[in-house]
């Protein structure tokens, strides 16, 4: 199960089904407040505010150049014997992928973990394309098995408890595994061992693409992406068409960034550059290897005051530090990406009434803008989404008149002060000892589960 | 309120002239705020003046993409502050940094630019105000914790200065709170547009200002404070809530 469950939902309705799962809560913060501190003490070391602003240069002079980085890389990964592909839309790249894993005979195909995939709803299409396909980063596996959704960008199933877990493993075991993290992943391992050997093909995304080089780049703790770039006969790697990097050198700015960012740590386990398919002499490797540049939306961003969305390296801190995403989880943001990444690429990519909206699923905290590894003003970027919104007259009429007749009688200190002074009078009818507990109308909103204190009612 | 309209340019002798924009939630939900601001400012050798005719800076429209309806307002509000004089104090992060960052952008083409542009960098939030001037030996006994709001903080970069000024008071003990520099949940109409959302973040903000276990909650803030202390009031704790200025008034000599 994937995709869009944006239609006919609004971000409060979404929300509200998130919230009334406790668990959740608690457990996004539990999950994620340990990368948050270890990201923060490393980006406390050296001149790792130098090290954001190299990152971003590196990535906005990537992604303004991209015509001429996309012809590099392609002829860079030709050279190596790499087939590269490009898709304009989902249904594009899902029929360039099928079609690869049709000429090769295959019918198991492993994939390591790709939000672009969960863009295009891959699988899905591979399914049905009468493929079987198996998910290999442990978060996904367990996503795939529950038909669920990945609700972040690292840590897919950080909505998920270890109860859920056990009880989605002892099914497929056919015996209780109990609760053990170990065992539960020892069972993933041994399952997923066996899948990587009988399997095909391999399907990956790519953190980077390197242009100088032709190489696809993956970061990897559980090293599930090396084995699925080197077991099967034919390797995929699925690209956003923005994610390319000029030089090879520049995966030393952008490595140590994403790994700090993502995860809290200095290195990552797995790194694998994937530069072709086995050559002469090679013990191991693919005997084909595929690129799939896919633009999904991407290059209409380009050129538009957006175009900073591009720069983003799919780290995950945006998420973590989100005052709104720790409450509400990914799924409530209706699409593939949740938090600040989520609430700007999904009126970007879905430019529906309800995918804009999602432009308003922040507090405008700004916490974002200020763990960005490539420094994306993502605070901006929504208030943009929201003028949008207005310039496209999506709010509704209650809400465009209020805006309205409030800055008709604003613009007027007469009737600014005659407005707060019949507002704060009628607030006062509602009110017992200066706090008013239950309001009318759209103050109904506020007093719900809060209470509104009227003047000089503080004082003791 | 304590401030009282003055002409232009014209202070008592040694006093330096500062206007004081209460801000509309201010104004109109904590006026006592705004004249302990005042009292304050008066306590560090300033001379205060409210502008005559300012209403609010624009900032629940821009935030929600009604840019004319912004500028509408806080063309009225930046006019009467271009006709006053010395620094514009202003005791809340948030609408101090819409008038010193957004306001320019606001602006940007329009006919009121050099105005917005003039009035932007006179633009000081009020305890980065405070914390640069001398104050009287102040004192005030309880334990306190101060959250930091997030327009002042990420914005305009007000860290320090808040509790700089805290830990001078005598008798105060100030504790710091687990998430002091995570959003409560107000966020201006956010917090009637998802209500829902909005109070489980204050939620979480208060379980970590319980467990810091303060009497008072101080923040810089008035909407952060109506939001939180709306809740803590519908909760029924115990804890108060306090604006800054309103602490250091408190604390005054």
């Amino acid at each position: 199960m994937s995709g869009d469950h944006l239609t006919g939902t609004t971000f409060e309705g979404r929300a509200a089904e998130q919230l009334a799962k406790p668990f959740q809560r608690k457990a996004i913060p539990a999950a994620v407040d340990g990368t948050v501190a270890h990201s923060r003490a490393l980006f406390a070391t050296g001149d790792r505010e130098r090290l954001r602003e190299l990152g971003r240069d590196i990535r906005a002079h990537a992604v303004a150049n991209l015509p001429e980085y996309v012809a590099a890389f392609t002829d860079a990964a030709e050279a190596n014997g790499t087939r590269v592909h490009f898709a304009g839309d989902a249904t594009e790249a899902n029929a360039i992928v099928a079609g690869i894993c049709r000429d090769a005979g295959a019918q198991l195909i492993v994939k390591s973990k790709s939000m672009l995939t969960e863009e295009i709803e891959l699988n899905p299409a591979l399914e049905a394309a009468g493929f079987e396909v198996v998910e290999t980063d442990l978060g996904e596996y367990v996503v795939q098995i529950a038909n669920d959704r990945p609700s972040h960008i690292i840590g897919p199933i950080i909505h998920k408890t270890r109860g859920e877990v056990r009880e989605l493993f002892s099914a497929i075991a056919g015996r209780d595994l109990g609760d053990d993290p170990r065992a539960l992943t020892a069972f993933a391992r041994e399952q997923l061992r066996d899948v990587f050997l009988r399997a095909d093909v391999g399907i990956t995304g790519g953190n980077f693409a390197v242009a100088e080089s032709g190489s696809v780049v993956l970061v990897t703790n559980e090293g599930n992406a090396r084995l699925a770039t080197s077991l099967p006969r034919v390797h995929i790697a699925l690209v956003g068409v923005e994610r390319l990097l000029p030089r090879t050198a520049d995966l030393s700015v952008l490595i140590p960034l994403l790994v700090a960012s993502g995860t809290g740590q200095q290195l990552t386990t797995y790194l694998s550059i994937a530069s072709g398919p086995r050559r002469e002499g090679e013990p191991d490797g693919p005997d084909e290897m595929h690129v799939v540049l896919v633009d999904g939306g991407r290059s209409a961003i380009l050129g538009t005051g957006y175009q900073d969305i591009l720069n983003c390296i799919r780290c995950g801190a945006c998420q973590n530090v989100c005052p709104v995403y720790r409450q509400v989880g990914g799924h409530a943001y209706g699409w593939v990406y949740g938090g600040p990444i989520g609430a700007v690429l999904t009126p970007l990519f879905k430019p529906s009434a309800e995918g804009l909206e999602v432009a308003h699923a922040s507090s405008l905290c700004a916490a974002c803008d200020d763990v960005c590894p490539v420094k994306i003003p993502l605070h901006d970027l929504l208030v943009d989404l929201r003028r949008d919104r207005v310039g496209r007259r999506i709010p509704g009429r209650f809400e465009r008149l209020a805006y309205g007749a409030w800055s008709r009688a604003w613009s007027s200190p007469l009737l600014y002060r005659l407005s707060g002074r019949v507002g704060i009078a009628s607030l006062r009818l509602l009110a017992r000892g200066g706090v008013v507990r239950r309001g009318l109308g759209p103050l109904r909103r506020w007093t719900r589960d809060r209470d509104l204190l009227l003047p000089g009612r503080r004082r003791r | 309120m304590a401030a009282t309209d003055r002409p232009d340019g014209e202070a008592s002798a040694g006093r330096l002239p500062v206007t004081l924009f209460g801000t509309c939630l201010g104004d109109l939900m904590t006026p006592d705020t705004v004249a302990d601001a005042s009292r304050v400012l008066t306590a560090c050798g300033c001379d205060v003046a409210a502008p005559r005719g300012a209403t609010c800076c624009g900032q629940p429209a821009f935030n929600s993409g009604f840019d004319d309806a912004a500028r509408r307002v806080a063309r009225r509000t930046l006019r009467a502050l271009a006709r006053t004089a010395g620094p514009v104090v202003v005791p809340s992060g948030s609408c101090g940094a819409m008038m010193r960052l957004h306001w320019r952008e606001l602006f940007r083409g329009d006919r009121d630019e050099a105005a917005a542009r003039a009035v932007s960098a006179r633009v000081v939030e009020w305890s980065a105000f405070v914390a640069e001037r001398e104050l009287p030996p102040l004192a005030w006994s309880g334990r306190v914790g101060y959250h930091d709001a997030c327009h002042g903080l990420r914005e305009l970069r007000v860290r320090d200065a808040p509790r700089t000024l805290l830990a001078a008071v005598a008798g105060l003990e100030l504790v710091e709170i687990g998430s002091a520099e995570r959003c409560c949940g107000f966020g201006g109409s956010f917090a009637v547009r998802y209500p829902d959302v909005s109070v489980a973040m204050a939620d979480s903000k208060l379980a970590d200002v319980a467990a810091a276990a303060v009497d008072v909650l101080v923040s810089g803030d008035g909407g952060c404070l109506l939001h939180l202390g709306g809740r803590l009031s519908r909760t029924g704790s115990p804890v108060r809530t306090l604006h800054l200025a309103s602490l250091l008034a408190e604390a005054l000599p």
